[in-house]
């Protein structure tokens, strides 16, 4: 059974602005899927198209077999959601939006405050249950609004940008928590714009750009397919003129810092042969950190290939 | 067979999760009127206490009778009924108004509740106020002049009425308010001026024929004439013509609120 079936999906908003182009994707029930693509992509769009807080223009929805269009409020009480910007009643306590988001989904109060003991302890927030969310931190928060989606113990669990401006070691215990929670039979999507997140968590990935879906295999397939990187060298010397190394795109980033773009058929042992030729000392190097921006580069210049 | 089976557990999911929803979200509204009590009831206290000193005391008792009763008898009725009014509205306007701009109400819009579901629980988050207020300041009204209920299901069913109908009216003002000026607004200019003249301090008999008849545009003159013919027996209006317009007022209302968030006026993109 798919989790979620996406078909055709459009969406114009009434600014007239053009967001979503015919998307299609389908997520298989279990499975770790993320949605990457760079800012404005229109990730954001179409997960509030899923939980209906935005219209779709056209196209169809299904979750787990239940279309949006004859059945939402069935579809919707599928599903949890941890949007990326906090919409959280700040004035409210930890255990009061847990118990009230469990009651909007059915749940009674007595089982929903065991819930709220259960999923607050998940989250490490037990032991600020009784404060009002304005007084936690941003991490904080995020961890809170996971709870809120666990509670009515969703089959489909959305997190749009759950990692955003959480520092590194929230992060991974984030991560951890939704490994744990996929592990036990959970359906996890996830929009993101690191492809090191959705490299460490996921097992598929669709990759959107301006609206469209360009890619939408395993993780594994398209690390491999990620036909290039860029490799930074850092000089023990500063030179002032750019080296030639014949195949290589190489280009300056300072007087001491070079980049240089390598396909996965080339060799970076050639690098350094031709650097020792030119009497050009290294003294560490490092692969550039932004690969989402070289997997979209090396699409471009894919499709620019094919035109030609 | 088995697909029916399918079908009826479904339905039942839905009935729950609507049941519990509603009383979830009822709960909700009315802690928040009770943590906030010093912004949701005493000031209601406060301003009819100085209206019965001024209005009925002070220079009441200069006026005479109105109607055959003594004037703060004759304005006791109407009093409760603004203050009715103004609560029932400004409650459900500030709750909603402010889930809108703090965005929790999504959490309500992405749940799988009705719509009709979410407005019945602010809807009787403002009656629980409006009900309450009119206790307070029917107790209020108590130092200062005698009451009584003349025909107490008309009472009680125009409090009701007249409370869902401006909890309607201020669900309506947040659905399509966009910054917290927008939510004044309506009260200063729009409510307050129609209160006023909607015969609260004076029996319209009072006015020309010509402004008579502007005033039948009024709906509050009707709710305050439906409540004050329960409490005191006496109304400018038949009270069958007054029900009439008043359930009127509230069937427009609420499916006017129905048909606006269900198109996502206001809520949604
Ligand atoms: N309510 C809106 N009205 C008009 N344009 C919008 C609205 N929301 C988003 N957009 C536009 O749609 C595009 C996609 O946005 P979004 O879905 O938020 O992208 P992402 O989440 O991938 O960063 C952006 O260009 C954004 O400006
Ligand atoms: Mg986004």
């Amino acid at each position: 059974m798919e989790a979620l079936i996406i078909k055709d999906l459009y969406k114009t908003y009434s600014n007239g602005k053009y967001v979503l182009k015919g998307v299609d994707l389908a997520v298989p029930e279990g499975d770790f899927f993320a949605l990457l693509g760079p800012n404005g992509a229109g990730k954001t769009t179409i997960i509030n198209i899923i939980t209906s807080l935005t219209y779709k223009t056209d196209g169809s929805i299904k979750v787990f077999g239940h279309d949006f269009d004859l059945q939402a409020n069935l579809a919707k009480s599928f599903i949890g959601i941890v949007p990326q910007e906090f919409n959280i009643n700040m004035f409210e306590t930890c255990s009061n939006i847990l118990i009230n988001q469990a009651g909007y989904y059915g749940i009674t109060r007595k089982e929903a405050i065991i819930r709220t003991e259960k999923y607050l302890k998940s989250v490490k927030l037990w032991d600020r249950k009784d404060d009002i969310a304005r007084t936690l931190s941003g991490g904080m928060k995020r961890r809170l609004m996971i709870a809120r989606a666990l509670v009515h113990e969703p089959r489909l669990l959305i997190l749009d940008e759950p990692t955003a401006g959480v520092d590194i070691e929230i992060r991974r215990s984030m991560w951890n928590l939704l490994r744990e929670i996929n592990d036990i039979g959970m359906t996890i999507i996830l929009t993101t714009h690191y492809l090191e997140e959705a490299e460490s968590l996921c097992r598929n990935i669709a990759i959107i750009d301006e609206g469209k879906i360009i890619e939408n295999d395993s993780i594994s397939n398209i690390v491999k397919k990620l036909s290039q990187q860029s490799f930074i060298f850092n000089l023990s010397n500063s030179c002032n003129k750019r080296p030639n190394i014949e195949n290589f795109k190489v280009s300056m980033k300072s007087e001491n810092e070079i980049e240089v773009r390598v396909s996965s058929h080339q060799n970076l042992n050639d690098v350094f042969q031709e650097f020792s030729k030119q009497g050009i000392e290294i003294s560490s190097m490092r692969a550039k950190s932004n690969r989402l921006e070289e997997l979209f580069i090396s699409y471009v210049d894919a499709k620019r290939n094919d035109d030609e | 067979m088995m697909n029916n089976i399918i079908k009826n557990m479904r339905i039942n999911r839905l009935v729950r999760i609507n049941l519990v929803g509603f009383y979830t979200i009822i709960r909700r509204e009315i802690k928040r009127v009770v943590r906030i009590w010093i912004q949701t009831i005493l000031p209601p206290a406060i301003t009819m206490t100085l209206y019965f000193i001024i209005f009925g005391s002070l220079i009441g008792s200069r006026i005479g009778d109105m109607s055959g009763v003594p004037y703060t008898t004759f304005i006791a009725p109407g009093l409760i009924m603004m203050s009715i009014i103004t609560n029932s509205f400004g409650n459900v306007v500030s709750s909603f108004f402010s889930g809108k701009l703090h965005r929790h109400l999504e959490e309500m819009l992405v749940s799988p509740m009705e719509i009709t579901t979410i407005v019945f629980g602010f809807v009787s988050g403002g009656l629980f106020r409006g009900i309450l207020v009119s206790l307070v300041v029917t107790i209020v009204a108590l130092f200062f002049t005698e009451l009584k209920i003349t025909y107490p299901l008309i009472t009680v069913s125009t409090i009701i009425l007249t409370s869902v109908t401006f909890s309607l009216a201020g669900l309506l003002n947040a659905i399509f308010a966009k910054n917290f000026d927008e939510i004044s607004i309506i009260p200063t200019f729009v409510l307050a001026p129609l209160t006023y003249l909607g015969g609260v301090f004076f029996s319209i008999s009072l006015l020309s024929p010509f402004w008579q008849s502007v005033a039948q545009f009024n709906p509050i003159l009707y709710m305050v004439n439906a409540f004050r013919y329960g409490m005191l027996g006496i109304s400018d209006i038949p009270i069958l013509k007054a029900y009439t317009i008043i359930i009127l007022a509230l069937v427009f209302l609420f499916s006017l609120v129905i048909f606006l968030l269900k198109r996502g006026t206001g809520v949604r993109n």
